[in-house]
């Protein structure tokens, strides 16, 4: 066992723990944290149906940012589709056997890796050309973007250029998930993808990542408009009431 | 006219290049002690305000789940950077609405999150200095909390829920905008914003009794305190006397009138208007809220209807049932509340009511969507019903109605510039700045169809146009009320004992 594997499995564990754990603490307290007031921005649906229809339509291709602007709504979608098939891709180093369809988006689906790299270039780019979103960009907008586009330039060299040694990559990562560590090859431009990955595994639940979780228990987008005919009202919200009569009761 | 420059007029909004510090002088006058103490807040700022700033914010957090998402998600996308109003007005960057909520997330950040605690550099984290107190306090006050970011966000990131938790924390330290809580003050004790008390109220709506009896030989009525009245009615206090709002009233009283309903004004209840919801305040909001309850019980009334108020129609239609319901004891067969607009559009789909639509010929019309009715509330039983029931009713009263190019209407209708608390003489050249865009989307209706007049349903809207317009080369009274439509050519059925004239009205059968 070398050096250099131990490292990466434990920095993988710890990697891995961090998000699940940091994600599972954010979601608990979007989930925990009420909201008083009915906010739905409207027009909005009057059925439970029609926010579950709102939401896909916000996820699946982000039909308010289409609204707000049609360049960064290119980038961005394209960015966030080519993510997702190049994260589907990558399936197979999970798992054995491999999915069918996984097997069957792999010729193609290498060549998202450019559609992300144009999406996260176009991206930047925003953050210097257009004057307020310079702006409101901090140091962390454009790490975060240096961040992805170090995995995808790293992780597409390896698909293009300089392949690694997969099938004992593979080896590794299903001997991490059954504690039965087999060796990492030493492959640098592997080594620098896997670095990267690890950190923004780290960083994800500390950051504006948390727009992924966020988008699904945002009020405006999530409530159904139909304060008329049911009465919403927060626990805290009922505590003050219940407070209130007692007092009125008392004196 | 004034010391400022008044943005000129183009085709349709251009998006200005960045100003920094183009609008940090605009700040409102600070609420004195008097105003501050019945709302429940300290009098003046307290020694140990950061403190008291920081817990407040994490109270808030803990208490509204809007807040604690809308501080963590927004990925600085910069789609919502050009659709306030008071960035294309003033160009000034901290107007653009991320820039707007990051005054408050910074401070987020630095005392609740990892990054910000560690790497507060990294993450744009700030402790909170007295320069940042003071931005926030003029920057959340060129907030009309109108929603139109909200719409464009990719995660609905809504800059008004920020800019009230802005002000919540800001009043809880004893730095309290004066306008609002001092009228909210007046709510307290006399009943409405304007500190109108009973017996004026009982004067002004006899008088308006006569006056309508004169124009129409009708004897319409307008009554305060009725009990047993079938319906509550709960109107802006503009409406009692200030022009256009009170020939709205008139109008109000006509389309009773003719559906044969018994109906009353409350003097204990004399305001649709909650100021309660600008300043963030649950607990005042909700003290406003349940004057109309109280109101409705002591009347006895079966429904409860509003009048033309934006902001108002957002608490009664979104937050009323939350803060003062339930309404078990009104008529369940009609929804609580219903809007004055709900109530004449439905008669006119029943044909109940007859119109000369000729009476308002000298006008060329257009409609102004009031934030708070396009963005924050509905009408009707159908999503959007906010945009088709006042223009049919429009249509129902006039026959030349042009509606304003897309990109200023409907869902994307721009703010009067004079919403959520800034309807104030100390906060006019932000008002003036921020009435740009839907000054630009007039002009462009007025030079290609003519227009002359537009209507809307905000007592809010009605006063900011009537003080803004005469700035963009326009009249103060090209601004109208949508029931004063309705009055201008509603037919009123005669009674047997009621001369009339004949122009006006038609024998009862
Ligand atoms: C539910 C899943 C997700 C949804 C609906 C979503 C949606 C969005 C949207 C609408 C934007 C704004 C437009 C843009 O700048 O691209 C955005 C930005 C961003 N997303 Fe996501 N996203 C999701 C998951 C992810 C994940 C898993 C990552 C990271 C690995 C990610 C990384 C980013 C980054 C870095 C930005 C900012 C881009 C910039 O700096 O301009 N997103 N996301
Ligand atoms: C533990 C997790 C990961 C491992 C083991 C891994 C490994 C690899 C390997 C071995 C390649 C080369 C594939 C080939 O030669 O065909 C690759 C490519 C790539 N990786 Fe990763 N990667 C991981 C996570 C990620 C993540 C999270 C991203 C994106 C944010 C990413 C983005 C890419 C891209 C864009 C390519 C090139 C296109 C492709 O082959 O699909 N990788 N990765
Ligand atoms: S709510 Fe309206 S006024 Fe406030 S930042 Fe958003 S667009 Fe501007
Ligand atoms: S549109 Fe939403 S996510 Fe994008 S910068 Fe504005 S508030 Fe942030």
């Amino acid at each position: 066992m070398t050096f250099l594997t131990v490292v990466y499995a434990l920095l993988f564990y710890v990697a891995t723990g961090v998000l699940l754990f940091g994600l599972g603490y954010k979601i608990r307290l979007y989930w925990k944290t009420p909201q008083p007031l009915k906010i739905p921005t409207t027009p909005a649906p009057v059925t439970t149906g029609g926010v579950v229809l709102r939401m896909l339509k916000e996820v699946t291709v982000f039909a308010s940012l289409f609204k707000g602007n049609k360049w960064t709504w290119l980038f961005g979608w394209t960015f966030h589709a080519a993510l997702l098939v190049v994260l589907l891709r990558h399936l197979r180093y999970f798992q054995e056997p491999v999915w069918e369809w996984v097997r069957l988006i792999q010729p193609f689906g290498k060549y998202a890796a450019f559609a992300m790299l144009g999406g996260l270039v176009g991206l930047w780019a925003r953050r210097f050309l257009v004057d307020r979103v310079r702006y409101i960009s901090a140091p962390s907008d454009h790490l975060m973007l240096a961040l992805l586009l170090g995995i995808g330039i790293s992780g597409a060299s390896m698909t293009f250029v300089a392949h690694a040694d997969i099938v004992s990559l593979k080896a590794f990562f299903l001997g991490l998930m059954r504690f039965d560590w087999q060796p990492l090859p030493a492959d640098p431009l592997l080594l620098i993808h896997l670095l990267l990955v690890a950190t923004l595994m780290i960083v994800f639940p500390f950051s504006k990542l948390l727009h992924a979780p966020g988008v699904f228990f945002s009020p405006t987008r999530n409530q159904v408009d139909n304060p008329r005919e049911r009465r919403h009202i927060a626990p805290w919200a009922e505590e003050l009431e219940r407070k209130e009569r007692q007092q009125a009761a008392a004196g | 006219m004034a010391e400022f420059d008044i943005p000129e007029l183009k085709e349709y909004p251009i998006v200005p290049h960045i100003k920094p510090g183009a609008m940090e002088h605009s700040k409102p006058f600070v609420a004195k002690p008097e105003f501050q103490e019945p709302l429940g807040y300290p009098g003046e700022l307290v020694d140990n305000w950061q403190q008291v700033a920081i817990e407040k914010l994490g109270e808030l957090k803990g208490k509204y789940r809007s807040l604690q998402v809308f501080l963590d998600a927004c990925v600085k996308c910069g789609a919502c950077t050009d659709k306030c109003h008071y960035y294309l007005g003033t160009a000034d960057p901290k107007n653009m609405p991320v820039a707007r909520q990051d005054l408050l997330r910074k401070v987020y950040r630095r005392y609740y999150t990892f990054a910000g605690k560690y790497f507060p550099k990294l993450v744009g984290a700030v402790d909170l200095t007295r320069e940042v107190l003071d931005d926030w306090y003029a920057y959340y006050h060129q907030c009309s909390q109108c929603r139109r970011c909200s719409v464009y966000c990719p995660y609905g990131i809504d800059t008004a829920e920020i800019s009230m938790a802005a002000r919540e924390i800001m009043d809880s330290i004893g730095l309290g905008q004066k306008y609002c809580n001092e009228i909210i003050g007046k709510v307290f004790k006399i009943g409405n914003n304007l500190g109108l008390p009973e017996p004026a109220l009982a004067d002004t709506l006899e008088g308006l009794e006569e006056e309508v009896y004169e124009d129409t030989g009708v004897k319409v009525r307008y009554p305060l305190d009725e009990e047993g009245a079938e319906i509550l009615l709960v109107t802006p206090s503009a409406d009692f006397f200030a022009e256009p709002h009170v020939d709205g009233l008139i109008g109000y009283g006509k389309v009773f009138h003719e559906a044969g309903v018994s109906w009353t004004l409350s003097s204990y209840a004399s305001e649709a208007a909650n100021f309660g919801m600008f300043i963030g305040s649950y607990e005042n909001m909700r003290r406003v809220a349940l004057r109309i309850r109280e109101a409705a019980i002591k009347l006895g009334v079966k429904r409860i209807v509003f009048g033309e108020c934006g902001h108002a129609w957002r608490v009664a239609y979104s937050f009323l049932n939350t803060l003062a319901g339930p309404f078990d004891f009104l008529d369940p067969n009609y929804p609580v509340p219903q809007h004055i607009c709900e109530f004449t559009y439905d008669l006119i789909q029943q044909g109940r009511l007859k119109f000369d639509k000729s009476e308002n010929d000298h006008m060329v019309l257009t409609f102004h969507d009031s934030c708070n009715v396009a963005r924050a509330s509905r009408m009707g039983n159908f999503p959007g019903g906010q945009f088709v029931i006042p223009r049919e009713i429009i249509k129902a009263t006039c026959n030349h109605f042009y509606d304003m190019d897309d990109w200023g209407i409907k869902e994307a209708t721009f703010c009067c510039g004079g919403g959520g608390g800034l309807l104030t003489d100390d906060l006019m050249e932000i008002r003036i700045k921020g009435a740009l865009p839907r000054m630009e989307a007039l002009k462009d209706v007025v030079e290609n169809y003519g227009v002359t007049h537009m209507a809307a349903i905000c007592a809010i809207c009605k006063s900011q146009f009537t003080k803004v317009l005469p700035y963009y080369g326009f009249t103060m009274d090209q601004i109208v009320s949508v029931h004063q439509l309705v009055s201008n050519a509603i037919i009123l059925t005669r009674g047997k004992d009621e001369p009339g004239d004949e122009a006006d009205t038609a024998e009862a059968a």
